[in-house]
This record gives structure tokens, sequence and C-alpha cells, in this order.
């Protein structure tokens, strides 16, 4: 049997309109009959150019691959990159506009968690419901109705509308029912971002089992460690273009280090690109010394001095400010945390000033692998800006070491280790 | 485990073929596995109907009731409006009443019905037509309720319903698929076009006034009449009250007219919901 989704040059298109004409989201009737005049207008009479004040905006274009049966595949991209039009696509919420997908198995598709739970009905009413919503049949959910039950823990309030449920119990229970799906193929948008770590972790065990039965699993979420942790292969979508088909480390490698604004080792920013308006970042640059005097090279070691250097344009005056500069790792968690706050002091600010920050870590530990720095202002209640991911460092231990850096921990200890043989 | 792949192996590996323009061929081979989900979406509604009210499903009794209480007293006792023969004139409101309602609840419910599942549309695919037509569907449960209170009334009344009551069953078919016809067309409109929320009250209350419900048909003048019958609810609404009461002959002409306006309403329904149905997704 060969590919159970075949996705071939799929393109949607959607049509903008632009607010230049005042035209809000819902067309009134009488807005659709006083277009008419227009219309004809325009027909009759090409030299009048009319401004074109319908865009078309690809939201996804000439996107093909396929997906073997039993594949976990992630697919990963930014807000607004295309991902959640692909799964929609695929799920015949939408139709293509181009291209053709092919289906070979039942799909089903959880594009949130709760689609179609009702409010007042009772916790038992909507496991019905919402079994019926995504596809099984009664009989389905009647032998699995115990199991269901049972992953969402909510026995007691099997009775009750789901209304007065607290929101972790409403979204156990929307997950629980979900996970009892058994179509060939799953597609999940973005569920984990609800509930708790303990609930999360049950979910994606409930997932990999989902897989280990020899479904097949299309993954969306941001929580990039769930992503590498469930799934083998990625797909980096990236401007409704697929930008790369891998293996799924690869992918989010490139992913959370591709991109172009902030390759290299300083950077000079527009301050009009702030999105802030009383703070904005000019330039950063960040040099690395280690004892050996290794200056400016792509890679830190463990242990080397490292030097962050920021410059801001100061355009209020702001009093109790503090600065901080986070580094993240390629997985998206906070690592590290260096805030002025933390050697508790805070700074004043004056309107139209210059503001150079300067951190020095005399001994960076962290562990191999890839970096993003981020860099933020503010005060207790406001931020004044925001940076993440302004600048990349990859870390790795000097050449000549043993380390198999395979898994590496986010923190790299600066520890001694005394050996003994004994007899 | 067993029980899992018996359901997959009884479900052959279909291949689905997505492309722009081609949904057409399994469409109503997916409705036909998704009537399940039609007949829970219309549980779905009756069951949240009532809840947390205090009287509950007596709410399905009451309304018709003090309706068919105000229209006796308005047409019959103060403007004195003619009785179809002997019959009370309670009666012969609340017979007309049944069909008229069921079929303004269902045009509005029908309308109303895509817009208010929009969470559902645009997550999960299954044959839109499904919620349109659950919304018909549901108030089918009214009408049943408040058809035992018209038999209740009857017998309040001592009066016998002649045999052909069993044309009831067809006659209230008629106006369901009267109320779908016109409810597709309504509802994939109401998608696009907002305004369509505020016409269908107008429709409902300019159609009590043009339907046969406070006052007998027999009223409206000779001339008149043909025009009338254009009212697809004149047939359904005489027909129920011949079916129900014998009061009136058989309104052979005006539910005729009925029977061709539904079909061409189902037709031009189903066509345009059909044709609109892709894009309710990227526009609701």
């Amino acid at each position: 049997m060969g590919a159970i989704i075949k996705v071939e040059g799929l393109g949607k298109k959607y049509r903008i309109r632009h607010a230049a004409r005042g035209q809000a989201r819902y067309k009134t009737f009488r807005e659709l009959l006083s277009e008419i005049p227009a219309a004809v207008r325009r027909r009759f009479n090409t030299s009048a150019c009319a401004p074109s004040e319908v865009e078309d905006f690809w939201a996804l274009r000439d996107v093909s691959f396929e997906v073997q049966p039993g594949e976990r595949v992630g697919i990963i991209g930014r807000n607004g990159a295309g991902k959640s039009t692909l799964l929609k696509l695929l799920s015949r919420i939408t139709d293509p506009t181009e291209g053709r997908i092919t289906l070979r198995g039942r799909l089903s598709s959880l594009l949130e968690v709760g689609t179609g739970f009702h409010p007042e009905l009772t916790g038992r009413e909507n496991i019905f419901l919402n079994g019926a919503i995504l596809g099984m049949s009664r009989a389905e959910v009647k032998r699995k109705f115990d199991e269901i039950v049972d992953f969402a823990g909510i026995e007691k309030f099997l009775d009750t509308p789901v209304k007065r449920y607290s929101s972790g119990m409403y979204v156990r229970l929307a997950f629980a029912v979900a996970a009892h799906l058994e179509p060939e193929i799953l597609v999940v948008d973005e569920v984990l971002a609800v509930g708790d770590a303990e609930f999360q972790k049950k979910c994606l065990g409930k997932m990999e089992e989902v897989g280990r039965e020899g479904r097949t699993v299309l993954f969306v979420s941001h929580n990039i460690s769930a992503v590498s942790q469930l799934c083998s292969r990625g797909l980096l979508i990236k401007n409704g273009t697929l930008n790369l088909d891998n293996d799924i480390n690869e992918v989010m490698r490139a992913y959370t280090m591709g991109h172009p604004e902030t390759s290299g080792w300083s950077v000079e920013l527009s301050p009009n690109a702030a999105r802030y308006s009383k703070m904005a970042l000019l330039s950063c640059e960040l040099s690395a010394g280690g004892a050996d005097g290794e200056k400016r090279l792509n890679i830190i070691h463990p242990g080397d001095k490292v030097t962050i250097k920021a410059k801001f344009s100061c355009n209020a005056t702001v009093e109790g400010v503090s600065i901080g500069c986070i580094f993240f790792s390629s997985l998206g968690v906070r690592v590290l945390d260096a805030n002025l706050a933390m050697i508790e002091r805070t700074m004043k600010i004056c309107a139209n000033s210059v503001l150079e920050v300067c951190w020095e870590f005399q001994q960076i530990m962290l562990s191999t692998g890839f970096y993003n720095i981020g860099i933020s202002a503010g005060t207790q209640g406001e931020t004044l800006c925001d940076y993440l991911e302004i600048l990349q460092i990859q870390v790795a231990e000097a050449q000549n070491s043993p380390y198999p850096y395979a898994y590496p921990s986010p923190y790299r200890p600066n520890f001694t280790l005394k050996v003994r043989h004994c007899e | 485990m067993t029980g899992i792949s018996r359901d997959t192996d009884t479900q052959p590996h279909t291949e689905i073929i997505l492309e722009a323009g081609r949904t057409e061929r399994q469409y109503w081979r997916d409705l036909w596995r998704y009537r399940e989900l039609f007949f829970i979406l219309a549980w779905r509604d009756v069951a949240v109907r009532y809840k947390q009210t205090v009287v509950g499903v007596l709410w399905a009794v009451l309304r018709p009731l003090l309706t068919m209480i105000v229209f006796t007293v308005v047409f019959g006792k103060l403007a004195k409006l003619p009785s179809q023969g002997d019959t009370p004139y309670a009666l012969m409101v609340f017979a007309a009443m049944l069909p008229w309602q069921f079929f303004s609840a269902s045009l509005t419910s029908c309308s109303e019905s895509l817009v208010g599942n929009a969470g559902l549309i645009s997550k999960v695919y299954f044959p839109r037509i499904t919620i349109p037509a659950a919304g018909v569907m549901v108030n089918g449960v009214d009408m049943c309720i408040s058809f035992s209170l018209l038999l209740l009334l009857m017998l309040c009344y001592s009066f016998l319903p002649p045999p052909q009551i069993i044309c009831v069953i067809p006659l209230i078919l008629l106006a369901g698929l009267l109320a779908l016809g016109a409810g597709l067309l309504l509802c994939s409109l109401n998608v696009a076009y907002r305004d369509f929320r505020h016409i269908v009250p107008f429709i409902t209350q300019f159609g009590l006034y043009v339907s046969p419900v406070g006052f007998s048909s027999g009223i409206i003048p000779e001339k008149w009449q043909a025009l009338y019958a254009c009212n697809p609810m004149v047939g359904v609404i005489d027909g129920f009250r011949w079916a129900v009461l014998g009061s009136i002959p058989f309104p052979a002409f005006s539910l005729s007219v009925s029977m061709i306006i539904c079909a061409a309403l189902l037709w031009m329904g189903i066509r345009y919901f059909r044709s609109t149905e892709k894009t309710f997704a990227d526009v609701i």
C-alpha cells in the first residue's frame, strides 16, 4: 500500500478586501446592491481602471508531500504561515483552490478541543454529542464510554452541565473524547496548549499510543518539545509554502534558527520597527572570548566569557525600569534570564536619550545546542520593549571533547569530579 | 482490539480525492454516513431548549394554547369572523396553528442554524446540510406535542375526527419540506449576508396574517382565491382543517399549488446550498 496521504501542488487562495473602501468583513445585502452599478460600469469602461480593492492572498501554495501509513508528522511554522489552512484543507473544512489531496483512509481532525460542546448539556450528553460530531457512531461511543470517562477523570460530574465545569475539567473531557477516536489518520492542531502539565503528558502519551498502533498522525503545535517528542518527521511551512521536509530535529533547527533578520553576532535595528513606542532597540552585539582568546567565532564553549551590548533609544521618561536578557533553547525553553532587577536595581530612562547596556557573563554555563537571545525592558506593570530572538549562538563543547551531546540538558554545570578506582 | 479491527474492516479503504470543485461524488454517501449526527444535532436542540426552565416541556403546550386563545377572542369573538360550519372557532384556529407554527419555527431555526453553529462549521467536516435539516426536525417534536394537545381539545369539545385524519402525516411532511426548501436558501444567504437574519422574522410575522390561521379561507372573496393560494401555506393549512376537522372540502387546487412551490423551493434551496456550501467555512 502506498502513501496514505498524498498532496500535490496544493494551494488555497483567499480574497482580502482592503479597508480603504471602508468595507467591513460582512457584506450586507444593501452594499451588494449598491455595488452592482459600479461593477457594471467597470465592465463597460475598462479604460477607467478601478483600483483593485480586492487582493488575492495565497494562504498556501504549491505544497506537495506524501505521508506513509503509520508516520507521525509534525507541522511547524510561525503564526500565519499556513499550517492551519493546510489542516483545514486536509480535514475537508474548506476546498482547495488548486492542486489535489488523496486520502486513503478515514480521517478525523481535532482542530480545537471541545468543538460542538454544548454548555447546557451534561458531561454524559456531551460525550455522545461530541463523539458524533467527530465522526464516531453511537455504538462506538457507547463501547468506549467508560474509558473516556476514566481518561478525563470526571466520573463525579457526569450529570452536571459542562458550563459548571472548571476549564480544566472541560478540556480534559473534550480531549478524552477526541483521544478515543479511531481513524486511520488523525489530524491534531494545537490542542496541547491547554490543560495542566500532568494532563498534557497524558495527552502526549495517548497520542504516542495512537501512533504505535500504526495510525498516521499529523500534529501541529507550538509546544516544540511536544512535537519533537511525538513526531519523527517534520514539515516546515513558511509563508504558505513547504520550506523543508525532513527529519524532525533538522526541521526544528531550521525553524528556530532560520530568521533572516537575526543572523550573525551583531544586529542593527531600525527604531521604526519597534512594537512599543517608549523604547526601541537600536543595536545588539555579542562577543565571546574563551580563556584561549577565541574571539568573534561562531561558536562559544561552555565556560566562555560572553558580553552582550545593547543600545536603546528612549522616547519617554520612565522610572523603575529593569532590563533583561533571556536565553531560549532551541525548544523554546527559557534557560537563562539575566535581569537588572535580579541584582536589586531598577533605573530611570530619560526621553530622547540613547542608553547602552552591557551584560557580562563571566562564565556561560550552557550545554551544547542552539540558543536564541532575547532582550526586553519594562517596569512592574508595563512592557517598554520586547525582542525575542534577536541573536543566536551555538554552544559546543571543545573540539576534542568526548561528550556525546545527543541529549543535552539546558544547563551545563561547572564541576569537578573525583574518581577513585577502588578494589 | 478485535472490535476495532472489525470496525475498520467493514469500512473498506475508500480513496477520497479532494480537488477544487470535486466533492460532488461522495457527498450523498457522506450524508448517509453522518445520518447519526443529524439525529444527535436535533436531539441536542431539543434537549437544550427546555433546560433550566421551571415548567420545561410545558412551554410547548402553553405557547400554541395561549396563541389560540388570543386568536379565538380577537377573530372569533371581537371581529366575529364566521367559523366553518358548526366547528368551534377555537378548534378551527388550533388546527391551523399546528402546521403554521411548525412551518414558521422551522423556517426560523433553519435559517439561523448555520450561523448559530459557526464553531462547528469552521472546525469539523460533515455534510453541512445536516444542520438546517436538524433545525426542521427539532420543531417536529413540538409539533407532536401540540398535536396531542389538539386531540385532547377535540375530546373536550367531544368532536369526532374524520377518517382522513391520517392525512396529517403527509401534510406535516409537506410543511416541513416547504420550511426546509426556503430555509436552505435563507440559511446559506444568511452566512454571507446577515440581512436575512432580519428578514426572516418579518416573513413569519407577515405570513401569519396572509395565511388562514386566525380566520377561515372561506372569507376570502372568490376573485382573490387564486392569488391567495400562491401562499404555499394556504394549501397546507386548509388541508389540515380538512383532515382534522373535515369542516371544508378537500382543497385540491391550493394543495397542488403548495406542492409545486415546495418542489421548486427545495430544488432551488438544495442547489444554492450546495453551490455555496464549500465557502461557508471561509465566510462565516
